[in-house]
């Protein structure tokens, strides 16, 4: 069994830091908080001060309305960082999502990786995942049974462009996750040659032009409640998955429902969610992505946090890997995975 | 297996049934012989391979895969062919791609011994999808919602043939259905049936609902409940088929011995019950002979089977199906009589005055083994499937009993996150709960929803897949008759119990007694 250290204390809504005084994505409002990305179960509101890289500071400010520029929150780019109470943190690209930072800390000559959410496959909207070396590795194993592999992001962009070309009486709707997941969707099919406008949900609006701002250039995009039904035949829709089965989807022009997410994996999940179109796209790791990121890790320990930990317990087990679960709460945000 | 792979994926999240029937039809043109045969055998749930059963499939994971790691994924999946599928690691010749009667051909010739060698040696060929497709080729279990009538629809606007000729030949031929195929695309006479022993599809009824007949056109008989089969003699042969045009001949040898008549008959199989005097008794004493493939002397001794019989739609060489009720009828009475009386009856005509005087005596019929009345128009002939207006089934109206809920389990499939099946008990005298059924249906997706939240929010122990929850959510469950069982500790078992209302508004210690259901049974 691996011990906790004495320094970095795990509770059910985070991670304590003892001697900086600082939470890690705390679930829950602190005094001070270092973020690793911006979704809602990694960034909660509220913090007295946030320490997090440029892009995470300006969406948590989209999702919250807090001050960016407000001198309480420090932005630090990738490689950068701040000591605080004799801890050295810095942040690192995990590849997840626009801003997505990987933790270093260092203390008294022990460093600790908190990676939040990430990936390793190619993102265009990303920075991608950095290899840090470390005593103690603290991953997500959202996908953490051998099952979850995701296809080449290719495949399904192709499935998608094939999907709206086949029936172009129709539309095809995209359910897709509104900070990551769709900006991602649309700068693949954009690389796949897709130079058609998107059409999108409002709830997708600010956050696609956030990530414009930061470089990313997702093409023409308009908004389907600005646009004609008829106008929308043969055309790609995008929209929260809340959105897919919900009378807002009456405005399309019959539309093929698509969802992107690495749950599509599994069959009767897609089926669940009452998909036609399943599309196995996902900003988090796959099951050889997390084996194959701690082998090049290759730390003293590997802490869990969320997910399957049981299975990713049992591949260190079989590989003879110190590991241990932490039980943090509220980290299933099932619509982004 | 690419193409017949890309079918089921296509039909697993394809809701509507003219656009599974679509995608039917196009694989059925465009798919070359034997595969499409085998592939339509599959997906409807008619070929079966003895040597290979879920059993092969996890110990052959377990030389690939990790055994908890497997568990681990199949718990999460909810389906052993799925897992197996996304965990098999890709071979080495997955390039080659495997037709799907080279897939058969392999899996029907493997015996108990070299079967999981077998299907390794398959799986090393296929893509997940692939392996997902010959999984479920393999172990049945496809879940696609294709019926065997909507596959038969498909085969008939695929060739544009009478679906009515492709019901009647599809039971003739065994697949891969050549001949059928050769038929369909004018390539060959419509195969002959003369001295095979062949299915006719059964003629069904709707219900009845809130309408009113005049007994002036239609004849009332009681509904029994037994199986509705038939029984065919033709080119020297007696075989019984259940009413989706299985053969279920060996479990009623004695049946087949008895029927040497010529004829074919519609009519209720049953099992004669000691306690009402030689009458039919309970559902529950039939199901002792269902399913069997061997039959034990004292199996015929103390479930002795009969039919009664409602229709003759074939007799001395003649088609009877044509004609109109009144006229099958006359000539059925005159034919029973042929049949030896220890294992045929006659269904007997209800002699009700009227409709009203009918509904009087359904509400009085206290027989266990009737479920209700059968309404038959007088002029309709004989023809297959449901159609408006000429048959009518008007079951018996459902008991409910008040009972709470004990136990829950995940479903399987789409239902596999849900907690969906529900152990549910009543009260003994001595105040302790007793499970006496339980029930997966009756419930909309919103109250799915809130009863898996309950589970979830109220559970007190886990067994395995099992949740044992707070005895405190009081279910109105409905059933069509409650009978004797030793099975259950509280000696009562139910037919067809479904969730009739969740009772939110009332407390668990108000919920039913054993005692009262006691009381139902008959």
């Amino acid at each position: 069994m691996v011990k906790p250290k004495p320094w970095l204390e795990p509770h059910p809504h985070g991670l304590y830091v003892k001697p900086a005084d600082l939470w890690i994505d705390p679930s829950r409002a602190v005094e001070r908080a270092a973020v690793t990305h911006g979704h809602a179960d990694h960034a909660c509101s509220g913090h007295g001060s946030v320490f997090a890289t440029p892009e995470t500071l300006a969406i948590m400010a989209l999702r919250y309305g807090v001050d960016a520029e407000a001198s309480h929150n420090q932005a630090f780019g990738y490689g950068d960082g701040f000591e605080r109470g004799g801890v050295r943190f810095s942040f690192h690209p995990a590849g997840h999502v626009l801003g997505s930072a990987q933790i270093l800390m260092e203390y008294q000559g022990e460093r600790i990786v908190i990676t939040g959410d990430y990936k390793r496959r190619y993102d265009p909207t990303c920075a991608p995942f950095a290899v840090v070396p470390c005593d103690i590795f603290i991953t997500e194993a959202t996908f953490g049974l051998p099952v979850f592999r995701h296809p080449p992001t290719g495949g399904e962009i192709a499935k998608l462009i094939g999907a709206v070309r086949a029936e172009p009486e129709r539309c095809v709707l995209v359910g897709a996750y509104a900070l990551g997941k769709a900006q991602r969707v649309i700068a693949e099919l954009r690389a796949a040659g897709w130079n058609a406008p998107i059409y999108i949900h409002g709830a997708l609006e600010k956050m696609c032009a956030l990530y414009a701002v930061h470089g990313v250039d997702l093409g023409e995009l308009r908004l389907v409640g600005e646009t004609d039904k008829a106008d929308m035949a043969g055309q790609i829709v995008l929209a929260p998955p809340s959105a897919l089965n919900d009378r807002w989807s009456r405005r399309l022009p019959d539309p093929v429902t698509a969802m992107a997410s690495g749950w599509m994996r599994v069959r009767q999940r897609a089926r669940q969610r009452m998909v036609e179109l399943p599309l196995v796209i996902s900003d988090h790791a796959d099951w050889d992505e997390l084996t194959t990121t701690i082998s090049d890790v290759n730390p003293k320990e590997s802490w869990i946090t969320h997910g399957s930990e049981d299975g990713l317990l049992r591949w260190c087990e079989l590989h003879q890997r110190k590991a241990r679960a932490l039980h943090l709460v509220g980290r299933d945000l099932e619509e982004e995975a | 297996m690419k193409r017949f792979a890309a079918l089921i994926d296509r039909l697993i999240y394809t809701r509507s049934r003219n656009s599974k029937l679509a995608l039917i039809v196009d694989y059925l043109r465009h798919t070359p012989d034997p595969d499409r045969g085998w592939a339509i055998a599959a997906l409807t749930e008619s070929l079966d391979f003895p040597a290979v059963k879920a059993g092969t499939v996890r110990t052959l994971l377990a030389t690939r895969v990790d055994e908890e790691l497997f568990r681990l994924s199949r718990h999460f999946v909810g389906d052993t062919a799925e897992t197996a599928a996304l965990l098999w690691p890709d071979g080495p010749r997955i390039k080659a791609d495997l037709s799907v009667s080279e897939a058969v051909d392999a899996l029907a010739t493997a015996s108990r011994r070299d079967a999981p060698a077998i299907v390794a040696s398959l799986l090393d060929r296929l893509d997940a999808d692939g392996r997902y497709a010959l999984l479920k080729l393999a172990l049945g279990g496809m879940r696609v919602g294709v019926s065997a009538r909507l596959a038969k629809q498909a085969f008939a606007q695929a060739f544009d043939v009478p679906v009515d000729d492709v019901e009647e030949l599809w039971h003739a031929i065994p697949p891969p259905y050549a001949p059928l195929f050769a038929w369909g695309e004018g390539r060959a006479e419509r195969p002959d049936l003369k001295d095979v022993a062949f299915f006719r599809p059964f003629m069904l009824a709707h219900p009845l609902e809130d309408a009113t007949v005049d007994l002036a056109d239609y004849a009332a008989e009681w509904k029994w409940d037994g199986i509705r089969v038939q029984i065919v003699h033709g080119g020297g042969q007696t075989r019984i088929y259940s009413r989706g045009g299985e053969e279920i001949s060996s479990a009623f040898p004695e049946l087949v011995a008895a029927f040497d008549q010529d004829a074919v008959i519609d009519g209720e199989l049953l099992v004669r019950g000691e306690v009402q005097g030689g009458e039919a008794a309970s559902f529950n004493a039939l199901q002792q002979r269902l399913g069997r493939k061997n039959v034990s002397k004292k199996m015929l001794t103390d479930y002795p089977a009969f039919v009664r019989v409602y229709d003759l739609l074939a007799v001395d060489g003649n088609d009877l199906r044509t004609r109109p009720w009144t006229e099958r009828r006359r000539q059925l009475e005159v034919f029973v009589p042929r049949l030896a009386d220890s294992h045929f009856d006659l269904s007997q005509v209800i002699d009700a005055t009227d409709f009203d005087d009918l509904a009087a005596r359904r509400a009085g019929a206290r027989d266990t083994a009737i479920e209700g009345v059968m309404l038959k128009r007088r002029d309709a002939p004989y023809v297959a499937g449901r159609r408006a207006g000429l048959w009518y089934k008007w079951k018996r109206d459902p008991l409910t009993a008040d009972c709470v809920m004990m136990y829950a389990q995940r479903g399987n499939g789409r239902r596999a996150s849900f907690y969906s099946d529900y152990t549910f008990g009543c009260w003994s005298d001595a105040g302790e709960l007793l499970p006496v059924g339980k029930a997966y249906s009756g419930f909309t997706d919103e109250e799915l929803k809130w009863l898996d939240k309950f589970v979830r929010d109220n559970t007190l122990n886990r067994f395995g897949p099992v949740r044992e929850v707070e005895k405190s959510l009081v279910l109105e469950v409905a059933f069509d008759s409650i009978h004797a069982s030793k099975r259950h500790k509280s000696g009562l078992a139910m037919r067809f119990p479904r969730i009739a209302r969740i009772r939110r508004d009332k407390p668990a210690e108000e919920a039913d007694r054993i005692a009262t259901l006691l009381a139902m049974v008959t």
